[in-house]
């Protein structure tokens, strides 16, 4: 176990994560895709935190702050489906495309 | 046994990341992104932050215990019983991920890591326990602020019923006509 | 501090729940009406030679994942449990592990219920998300009030703590929010609507056979691990006069098991919308305002 390898995992999740969130038409798989990549950075932050800088408490802080974006990211993006669903009865983001024309 | 555990959890972390895309029964998608979070927390626990690796698995499992719930609620086809296929542009995803996953790789593997200063704490969790409430307070109080905001904006944009719906008009019903009553005798 | 336990103890520890699950459950079958304490032995008997059922398009391996995760999931949380000043594993962090191994039970409900491809056992599924919704908060907040008290989350010093006074005695609120959410964890009691007759079982609607086994004795080792829980952390473990401390950590989680069992038959089923306003209105405010009474009552120790 070294710095290198536990990066390379976290950017291999990150990778995974970023092919679901581009290609995945749900709105929910989508986020999905996000939390997966929130789940690299954490890991990210993490090994960072043990094989940098271990006795600054930081690293573990940045963790703290990568787990509340995910819950945040979840709790405000199903907010949002449940908000387009009520107005539009739409799950795509294909079809929440509006703004854009 | 670390390095066995890590290769282990490193695996199942990645191989149940990518089923999650794969298939096509949307509680399946849902258990394998919670297994593959739930190695990261495994991960977590290896790189010895106890705490912060218990609490991953703790809010994990409830996360996605709660998605479930809206993968059910959201999709044309939650079991999968109709195999199709709801995804767009797979190629130039691939492409953009292919590169990005080469450049950090590249990153991780070329940059010039410094080398580790200090020594882990005996105990992390008091470590973070006390930078959270010292000299990380102001990260703390954000973090709670950004939630309460959270929570408040989700109710809003989530229900469809406003004060005038339960109130009346003039806001001036004894009673709020909820369609389901609460616990509390009101 | 906890003496560490020997090895052995791993594989005594889920002998040792599952004899203590069959007594309660034929302790609750003695005070059934008509039912006598042979009851359990009986059914699991029945259970293993009845004919399997199918349902169609059902996600056997979500399901089975599902039923064997709740009694994974109870025995797991148990490493922590202390009987007298020792436990299998007395972690840093034994009050969050706990914590998180009893919410694997959310995910283990919920696709037992979803596995079946079946109405009613996928509304037990949801029942127990709501009410899961409705007692997970309170119930943290309990449980981070008696670790506040001893300023640790590692069990054993919160024992240690109460070599004097029991946190029950100072922290009435908490241990009684405790008690409720330990019922509704295991869908027990007054919080069985997620197996409830109304659905026909709920969760465990089409189980049969092993399955069913596994998942209704996964629910007893749930009830029976989160009510021994209640033991170390509010009843002060394995303090006690003239008793050694097993026999005392016995004699309480018997006398928390009676209770709640004799509870189950005075109070009616609670539905979970009604709970999870209890539960938001009333039990979080009390739960945050008991934290913050022993919050003041540790900084000015």
């Amino acid at each position: 176990m070294n710095l290198e390898l536990f990066l390379l995992l976290a950017s291999a999740l990150f990778c995974v994560g970023l092919f679901g969130a581009l290609t995945q038409q749900s709105i929910v798989m989508l986020m999905m895709g996000l939390e997966l990549m929130l789940g690299g950075v954490i890991l990210a932050a993490a090994s960072a935190w043990r094989y940098i800088a271990p006795a600054a408490a930081e690293g573990q802080v940045l963790v703290v702050v990568a787990i509340t974006a995910m819950a945040l990211e979840m709790a405000t993006g199903f907010a949002v489906v449940t908000a387009l669903f009520r107005s539009r009865e739409i799950d795509m983001t294909d079809m929440a495309a509006e703004l854009k024309e | 046994m670390n390095d066995v555990a890590f290769g282990l959890l490193a695996a199942l972390a990645v191989v149940s990341g990518v089923m999650v895309f794969r298939f096509d029964s949307m509680a399946r998608a849902t258990f394998s992104l919670l297994t593959s979070l739930l190695c990261v927390g495994g991960e977590m626990l290896l790189l010895g932050l106890d705490y912060l690796g218990i609490v991953t698995v703790l809010m994990m499992t409830i996360e996605m215990a709660i998605m479930a719930v809206f993968m059910v609620m959201f999709m044309m086809n939650p079991a999968g019983l109709m195999p199709m296929t709801m995804t767009h542009n797979k190629k130039g995803a691939a492409v953009i991920c292919g590169i990005a996953f080469v450049l950090l790789a590249a990153g991780v593997l070329l940059a010039p890591w410094p080398a580790r200063q200090g020594k882990p704490p005996a105990d992390p969790t008091m470590d973070l326990g006390m930078s959270l409430m010292g000299p990380q307070m102001l990260t703390m109080m954000v973090l709670g602020m950004a939630l309460f905001a959270t929570i408040v904006a989700t109710v809003v944009l989530a229900t469809r019923r406003g004060r005038y719906d339960r109130f009346g008009d003039d806001l001036r019903a004894p009673q709020a006509s909820d369609p389901v009553r609460g616990g509390v005798g009101r | 501090m906890t003496d560490p336990a020997p090895l052995w103890a791993v594989l005594a520890l889920p002998a040792v729940l599952a004899g203590a699950a069959w007594a309660v459950a034929s302790f609750d079958a003695v005070l059934g009406a008509g039912a006598r304490a042979a009851w359990p032995g009986r059914e699991a008997l029945r259970l293993l030679v009845q004919q399997p059922r199918r349902t169609r398009a059902a996600d056997v391996p979500l399901t089975r994942l599902g039923s064997t995760l709740l009694p994974v999931a109870a025995v797991l949380a148990a490493v922590v449990l202390p009987l007298g000043f020792r436990s299998v594993s007395d972690l840093p962090e034994g009050i969050v592990w706990f914590n998180a191994m009893e919410a694997l039970a959310w995910a283990a409900v919920w696709l037992t219920g979803w596995g079946p491809n079946s109405t009613l056992s996928l509304i037990g599924g949801y029942r127990f998300l709501a009410q899961g919704l409705a007692y997970e908060l309170p119930h943290m907040l309990a449980i981070t009030t008696a670790a506040l008290g001893a300023e640790s989350l590692r069990v054993g010093d919160v024992v240690d703590a109460q070599a004097g006074l029991w946190f029950a005695v100072w922290m009435p609120a908490a241990f009684g929010i405790y008690l409720l959410s330990a019922l509704a964890m295991s869908f027990w009691g007054p919080f069985d609507q997620p197996a409830g007759r109304d659905v026909a079982g709920g969760a465990a609607a089409e189980l049969s056979g092993v399955d069913r086994i596994v998942f209704l004795s996964g629910r007893w080792l749930l009830f029976v691990v989160a009510a021994a829980f209640s033991v170390p952390l509010f009843l002060g473990g394995g303090h006690g006069p003239l008793l050694p401390g097993w026999a005392w950590t016995l004699l309480k989680t018997a006398v928390v098991l009676a209770f709640l069992v004799w509870a189950r038959r005075r109070i009616p089923t609670v539905r979970m919308e009604r709970y999870v306003e209890l539960a938001w209105v009333v039990l979080t405010p009390l739960a945050v305002a008991q934290a913050l009474v022993v919050a003041v009552v540790v900084l000015n120790r």
